[in-house]
């Protein structure tokens, strides 16, 4: 696509990026067919092509956010599904993170609005915050009719029950069992690790069975990913730079397979660090180096010979061989282009794995997007659960805490973490959303 | 290209144009920010921009209706719109009138089996039609190569055709029934279930009409049980002419293969490197031939095309194993024009027809005319029935480069006609090749054909500026329309 940015505008690294991202788009159009937003507003506006018009014409112009464009921006779920589909190799993930960045730096919100992000942008990276927001919004929920707009939304979306810290959360190191295969550290995340701790504890359960030592690393919080979608830029900065420290100390100690990530939104995040950091030459390296080593759990798993432990006999519900959908998480799908991995696991560990329909469209729930979107966020969670218990399945598994949150009440059938079940089928715990 | 002049009388009633369309379709419905009509301003074909007086995305058939009305008591132009991925052209915005897009009419209404046929909104995409009725081994033909995202009702305006046109037809032999909303607001409904109805072929003469007739808002489609077996092969030759003789021998043979397909060598690279698909990198032509039907049958053409390619030599033949080997045979053809994004910034997709026995001869003349424009040129095309869709490659930020290949495009249209083909295979004639229609019709041919666009719409006000490259007053035609003593519309533009 043509584009006019003057030689001074180029000079920019970042306007740089984004041109090459808009030269590539010969304005096909295949990508709005997919992309949620379009899927059920129907207007350009609200598709990728449009968006990538309204972002060069901001950028082009060196204009200010227009309301309008916030509008459109805000309503992509950054689920990637565009890049999927979009035969041009269009980095449409990198020109919106651009622009969301430029929309912090140029658009002033309502108030509320801006209320409402910064608090998200502090309590959702820390667990200890977060947990006491839930425990707060639980005992805030019978007078949820009190509270403003969306936070009143906020208060009714938390769970009934808490879960308190887990020991898995202090720095520490599991030591492989039998043969040390590998040397893995894991992400154990923010929001995740206080929503449904037995994540975390499946997977290094799983990792240290499977002859892998598992580091959990002093210094290493939230991914950024929340803020970074936020176009929050210095805390995204911030955060990413601390926790490529935090993987070096622990480098330090002896060289490291894989950081394993249990939550895909986090796993694209840190795959996109090298990127993110690219034009500071004190962290560029040190930032690829890192991505490099960041695999997603399924990733990991499917190069271990799981099918030994698998044991005898296979987990039953009413002595029948579970029947499991599995719904693919964006992050997953589009943004780590990794499909076919969870559900080969989840096959060999004896499961009967089905997909539903339009397994591309997200469920909505797109980190704070069902929190900042609430009415298209819980029109995808609808669409999502018909097509889900469509299914016929028993258990519902997915690789994303968002989605496993956003599922999990909506569909009537239970939702568990991939690796929960495989932990189960190799002698773990039978989870306990199964009854 | 040249589009008419404005009405400055239209534009200048902006305001209140907004204001009636704000109480026909209400909320987000109505769009008029610049910033927001940017969105807009091109389809597919991206050489050609401009923006929209207004925006209006309509949710009923009653609001399009009302809509239609009122430009039609008011004199003010409108431009269908389905998914925007015309590559003639056709959506291109007209700076005075209103784009109506049918994004909103994404529902299915009806399948029924037992007739074989569907009926669906015009914004549902081809690919949705299959992919609704699939699980009971169904599917909907045609499939253009845009079928992920184009609109059945953009299908039935360009009567577009895919792969699969060679066996299966084009839009038209696959549509028995739409629902379409004329200049005045009149909702016909023409055609049905059925395969045949009274009275002239109007359905006929709306598919393909290029949103110059009315607004299509309903269609009724025939779907077909799906083949019980398909399998593709990938042959590559070592010369477009070889591969030119392959699909010859095959038709001569009195083969008809579900699709045969052509790619040359930029486009096969272009492809191969988005979807590995497995394709031959050292070849000069790629064929995919895919055939289907009964199993008995498909192994015997498999045979008999096997044998045909090795006489002409064909060096690589390759046969699906799979269903999954034959879908992704198919993907990367499927993805070929905007893979070519990968190699050139910009492209420019011709679609011109000709006779199958002139392949070779057009191959090496546009090779002669990429040299003498200094412009890469990549080949992609329906072989089977002879539409090429040679892109032309260029660079939009290079000064001059545009006119280049537009200039290289209406050289290669203007060959097709030469060896007895035609303008458009199926990307429809738009504003692209509008002022080429002379090459191929005479005057009267023309002015024939616009007598029957004044049927329907004698104010020329359903898509002005497209197809026709000088639009008559329905009154020199010989169907008067004047109101208190003066013609309608006295100045209308002319260009
Ligand atoms: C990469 C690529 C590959 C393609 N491959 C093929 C191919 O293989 N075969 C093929 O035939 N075409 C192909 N096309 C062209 C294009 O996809 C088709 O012409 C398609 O039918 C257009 O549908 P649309 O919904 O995008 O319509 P639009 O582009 O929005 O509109 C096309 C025309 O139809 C009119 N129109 C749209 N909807 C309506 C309606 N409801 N009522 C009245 N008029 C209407 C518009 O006014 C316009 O004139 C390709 C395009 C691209 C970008
Ligand atoms: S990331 Fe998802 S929501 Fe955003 S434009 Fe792409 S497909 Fe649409
Ligand atoms: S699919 Fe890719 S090239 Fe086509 S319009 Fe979308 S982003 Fe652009």
């Amino acid at each position: 696509m043509q584009t006019k940015f003057s030689p001074a505008q180029l000079a920019d690294p970042h306007i740089e990026t984004a041109n090459g991202i808009l030269r590539a788009c010969v304005h096909c159009g295949f990508c709005t067919a997919t992309c949620p937003s379009y899927v059920l507003l129907g207007d350009e506006l609200d598709s990728p092509r449009g968006r990538i018009y309204l972002i060069k014409d901001m950028l082009e112009n060196e204009r200010p956010a227009s309301a309008k464009l916030v509008k459109h921006v805000d309503r992509c779920l950054s689920c990637l599904s565009c890049m999927t589909t979009c035969p041009s190799g269009v980095h449409y993930m990198h020109l919106v993170d651009h622009a969301r960045t430029r929309i912090a730096e140029t658009y002033v919100r309502p108030w509320p609005e801006r209320l409402l992000r910064a608090l998200l942008a502090v309590v959702l990276p820390r667990p200890s915050l977060f947990r006491l927001a839930l425990v707060g919004a639980r005992l805030a929920r019978p007078f949820k009719g009190l509270f403003p707009g969306r936070l009143k939304g906020l208060v009714a979306m938390a769970p009934a029950s808490v879960p308190g810290p887990s020991a898995l959360d202090r720095p520490q190191v599991f030591p492989a069992q039998g043969v040390p295969q590998r040397r893995v550290a894991l992400l154990t995340g923010c929001a995740q690790r206080v929503l449904r701790p037995a994540i975390n504890e499946a997977t290094v359960r799983l990792l240290t069975r499977l002859g892998c030592e598992v580091v959990v690393a002093e210094g290493v919080g939230c991914c950024a990913a929340l803020v970074h979608h936020m176009g929050r830029e210095a805390e995204t900065d911030a955060q990413v730079k601390a926790n490529i420290a935090a993987f070096e100390r622990v480098m330090e100690g002896g060289a490291l397979d894989a950081i394993v990530v249990n939550a895909s939104g986090c796993g694209t995040m840190v795959k996109d660090y090298g990127h993110v950091l690219r034009t500071e030459v004190a962290w560029a390296e040190r930032a690829r180096r890192v991505a490099a080593l960041a695999r997603d759990v399924s990733e990991v798993l499917v190069e271990l010979d799981l099918g030994t432990l698998v044991t005898p006999d296979k987990p039953g519900i009413d002595g029948e061989p579970p029947v499991v959908a599995y719904h693919s998480a964006c992050s997953l799908r589009h943004g780590q282009k990794i499909t076919k991995e969870p559900k080969r696991l989840l096959a060999d560990a004896g499961f009967e794995v089905r997909e539903p329909a339009e397994a591309h469209l997200c469920c909505g729930s797109a980190g704070t997007y069902n929190l900042l979107q609430p009415e298209l966020a819980s029109a995808l969670g609808a669409r999502k659960a018909d097509r889900l218990a469509a299914t016929g399945a028993q258990v519902i598994a997915t690789g994303n805490i968002g989605c496993l949150a956003q599922m999990t009440g909506a569909v009537g059938i239970p939702v568990v973490h991939t690796v929960e079940l495989l932990d189960w089928a190799m002698g773990g715990p039978r989870p306990p959303e199964l009854g | 290209m040249r589009m008419p002049e404005p009405d400055a009388a239209v534009l200048a009633r902006r305001g209140d144009i907004i204001e009636q369309l704000r109480a026909i379709v209400p909320g987000e419905g109505v769009i008029v920010d610049e910033d927001e009509l940017r969105a807009y301003e091109c389809d597919g074909l991206t050489a050609y921009r401009q923006l929209p007086m207004v925006v209006v995305l309509p949710e009923t058939t009653e609001q399009i209706s009302r809509v239609l009305r009122y430009c039609h008591e008011t004199g003010v132009k409108i431009v269908p719109r389905g998914a925007g991925t015309s590559l003639s052209g056709g959506a291109l915005p007209v700076a005075d009138a209103i784009t109506l897009g049918l994004g909103k009419f994404k529902r299915i209404l009806e399948i029924d089996y037992e007739n074989r046929s569907a009926v669906v909104q015009p914004g549902v995409t081809n690919l949705a039609i299959t992919e609704a009725v699939e699980h009971q081994g169904f599917y909907y033909a045609p499939d253009p190569s845009s079928q992920i995202a184009c609109t059945i009702g953009g299908n039935v305006a360009e009567n577009s055709g895919g792969v699969h046109s060679l066996k299966y037809g084009l839009t038209t032999n696959n549509v028995l029934g739409v629902e379409v909303v004329l200049m005045t607001g009149e909702v016909l409904r023409l055609g049905g279930k059925h395969l045949d109805s009274g009275g002239y072929d109007l359905l006929g003469v709306i598919t393909g009409s290029e949103g110059l007739l009315g607004v299509i808002t309903e269609v009724t489609v025939r779907i077909l049980q799906k083949p019980e077996t398909a399998r593709a092969f990938l042959i590559g030759f070592p010369s477009n002419e070889s591969a030119g003789d392959c699909v010859a021998a095959i038709i001569a043979a009195g083969i008809i293969p579900a699709g045969v397909e052509m790619m040359d060598k930029p486009a096969i690279h272009a492809v191969e490197d988005f979807v590995h698909a497995g394709y031959p990198r050292d070849v000069e032509a790629l064929l995919i031939v895919e055939l289907d039907g009964p199993e008995a049958e498909v192994a015997d053409l498999i045979a008999r095309v096997q044998a045909i390619a090795e006489e002409t030599g064909a060096v690589t033949i390759r046969i699906s194993q799979s269903e999954d080997e034959r879908l992704v045979f198919w993907a990367g053809r499927k993805a070929a024009f905007p893979a070519v994004g990968r190699i050139s910034p910009d492209y420019y997709c011709m679609d011109g027809t000709i006779p199958r026995r002139a392949l070779a001869t057009v191959l090496k003349r546009m090779a002669a005319m990429s040299s003498h424009y200094s412009l890469r040129v990549a080949n992609v095309f329906h072989a089977g029935d002879g539409n090429l869709h040679p892109l032309v490659l260029y660079d939009a930020n290079e000064p001059g480069e545009l006119e280049r290949a537009e200039a290289f495009g209406a050289d290669i249209l203007k060959l097709c006609v030469e060896v007895g083909g035609v303008l458009t295979g199926e990307h429809g004639v738009g504003v692209e090749k509008r002022d080429l229609m002379g090459v191929m019709f005479t005057e009267d041919d023309l002015k024939h054909q616009q007598r029957l666009k004044c049927a329907f719409d004698p104010d020329g006000l359903l898509n002005p500026g497209k197809v026709y490259p000088t639009l008559h007053r329905c009154a020199e035609l010989g169907r008067l329309h004047v109101s208190g003593g003066q013609t309608r519309f006295p100045d209308l533009p002319r260009f």
